[in-house]
């Protein structure tokens, strides 16, 4: 897994839930276009953010140290995380670095 | 596989790609928030900060922070005592809950507790403080173990280096701007004394005042026509300021000599690009073939100049720009015993003399400068200011410029035949 994939897309918000697709490998550069997407999202108003990591099969300490920032962020804004769709790899890394306590899984 | 040795795995990775980061040639701040980064995602950190310490300010100055607030300070004083403490501990992480002593950490206690900062490590390399880094809590809530810890002191071996590093070239881009501007105020001064000398030299003689220094300003149109660098063409500039410098140690009543001198006074005169070339040669000049264009501006092609009756290619190229130079003032200037000569003249007495006295192509780049002036396609007014607007509106000298440049063009090659009967290449 070295390609870096069309990395996020997005729905708009319905009833202040926005659904965000991460792309296969998350890293640096496609991190940053999570975060961003995400942060889009909550200024927008949006009390619920799902990530969905359906396509993800890699995250590096990069990718983590971001989603944790994303956390954070909503957590501040008073928002939800909803992390959905993941493989066992990614839950087992996600639950092995605390990630997991701050999100609900779906 | 037990979590520990997947934990060790992850963190084993995020020190990869630390490694990498920090030894590509990317941009410094990004290098340190990346950094901080890889230290947050090996481990789980919720949020944490980087910083630089100045050894000036004595303080931590943040380089990147995450998720600590708009409100956390950017910059963090320590006392001496702390960095004692500091130096003293080594690149070890201290406990903030547990180092309340030092003043460091009673003083930013709120900052930090209200932050949820939890570990403090000191990055010293070689014995110096260079910067600290700032960790929360982790996500999974535990405390942090000791195998975490000392991965937090690999990785921060990692970010110590950097910032060493970056200080490094700081202090050598720093020492470059301190040398830089040394180099330019003693150029500064080496031109004012080049001009103080030269006006010393037209001092000497008051029916050629301001002969060196017009010289210069030729030899420097020469060289720019020529198409040569800035420091080439400064060097041709001082190498005309300074051709007469000899004439210092020649007697004013033979340099002002208001008729024709005699064998032994000219030898005085005819000995002063020897002299000039005495006077300069152990000067450490910044440009080459200063005090060879003293010795040898009054050679010519032809082998029939002195001192030396050097042929063409014995003779520096910058002697030859200054001989022109040097020629073209002394016909376009009133002496005591002859007015200046009209300029139609003077070009044509170029033009027959290029490739005897006169180095051709520099013939050429000269009048071709002075064309385009005319021509308004150089406004830089140069000719004007030094020969007149009079002198350098006569009529005529436009067409016989051109008529000139097109006779002289291509560029005669450098063959002749010397008086001896001798073809010369």
């Amino acid at each position: 897994m070295t390609t870096q994939s069309a990395v996020v897309s997005s729905l708009e918000p319905v009833d202040g839930r926005a659904v965000i697709h991460a792309g296969d490998y998350i890293n640096k550069l496609s991190g940053e276009q999570i975060e961003h997407e995400c942060k889009r999202k909550l200024d927008e108003g949006c009390t619920e953010l799902i990530l969905n990591f359906a396509d993800t099969e890699i995250v590096n300490s990069i990718g983590i140290s971001i989603l944790l920032g994303v956390i954070d962020t909503a957590s501040n804004k008073g928002a939800k995380v909803v992390f959905s769709d993941m493989n066992e790899t990614t839950v087992e890394l996600f639950e092995m670095l605390g990630l997991t306590k701050h999100v609900t899984l779906a | 596989m037990a979590e520990h040795d997947h934990k060790l795995i992850h963190a084993f990775g995020a020190l990869a790609e630390l490694g990498q980061e920090i030894t590509n040639k990317n941009n410094f701040q990004e290098t340190i928030r990346t950094s901080l980064h890889l230290i947050s995602g090996a481990l789980g950190i919720m949020r944490g900060a980087v910083a630089r310490f100045s050894r000036f300010g004595h303080e931590l100055n943040m380089l990147a922070i995450r998720g600590l607030g708009d409100d956390f300070p950017l910059s963090l004083s320590l006392t001496l005592e702390d960095e004692r403490q500091f130096l003293s501990c080594g690149l070890t992480p201290i406990d903030i809950q547990q180092a309340k002593v030092l003043p460091f950490f009673q003083v930013y206690d709120a900052s930090f507790e209200r932050r949820g900062l939890e570990l403090f490590v000191p990055l010293v390399v070689r014995d110096e403080i260079v910067g600290a880094i700032f960790l929360g809590e982790k996500a999974t809530g535990e405390a942090y173990t000791n195998y975490e810890k000392e991965i937090v002191c690999a990785m921060g071996q990692h970010i110590g280096v950097a910032i060493a590093q970056r200080n490094l070239m700081a202090e050598i881009e720093r020492h470059a701007d301190e040398n830089r501007q040394l180099f330019d105020e003693m150029r500064s001064t080496y031109h004012d004394t080049v001009k103080a000398f030269a006006a010393a030299i037209d001092c000497k003689d008051k029916y050629t005042e301001g002969h060196s220094v017009r010289v210069g300003k030729f030899s420097e149109i020469i060289a720019m026509e020529l198409g040569w660098g800035k420091d080439e063409v400064e060097g041709a500039a001082v190498a005309g300021y300074l051709h007469d410098v000899g004439k210092l140690t020649v007697e004013r009543k033979i340099i002002n000599a208001p008729y024709r001198i005699n064998a032994k006074e000219s030898k005085e005169l005819n000995g002063h690009p020897g002299v000039g070339y005495e006077i300069l040669q152990p000067i450490h000049h910044p440009y080459t073939d200063v005090p060879l264009a003293a010795k040898y501006h009054h050679e010519r092609l032809d082998g029939r100049g002195y001192p030396d009756g050097l042929y063409d290619r014995e003779i520096p190229y910058i002697a030859k720009i200054v001989t022109l130079a040097d020629s073209f003032d002394a016909m376009t200037t009133d002496r005591p015993y002859k007015a200046r000569r009209p300029a139609k003249e003077v070009v044509e007495d170029l033009q027959r003399n290029a490739g005897k006295q006169f180095a051709p192509e520099l013939v050429t780049a000269f009048l071709g400068g002075m064309l385009k002036e005319l021509q308004g396609e150089d406004r830089t007014k140069r000719f004007r200011r030094l020969l007149g607007r009079d002198y350098m509106e006569a009529e005529g000298i436009v067409d016989t410029l051109k008529y000139t440049l097109n006779e002289m063009a291509p560029t005669t090659p450098m063959t002749y035949v010397a008086a001896a009967g001798q073809v010369i290449l």
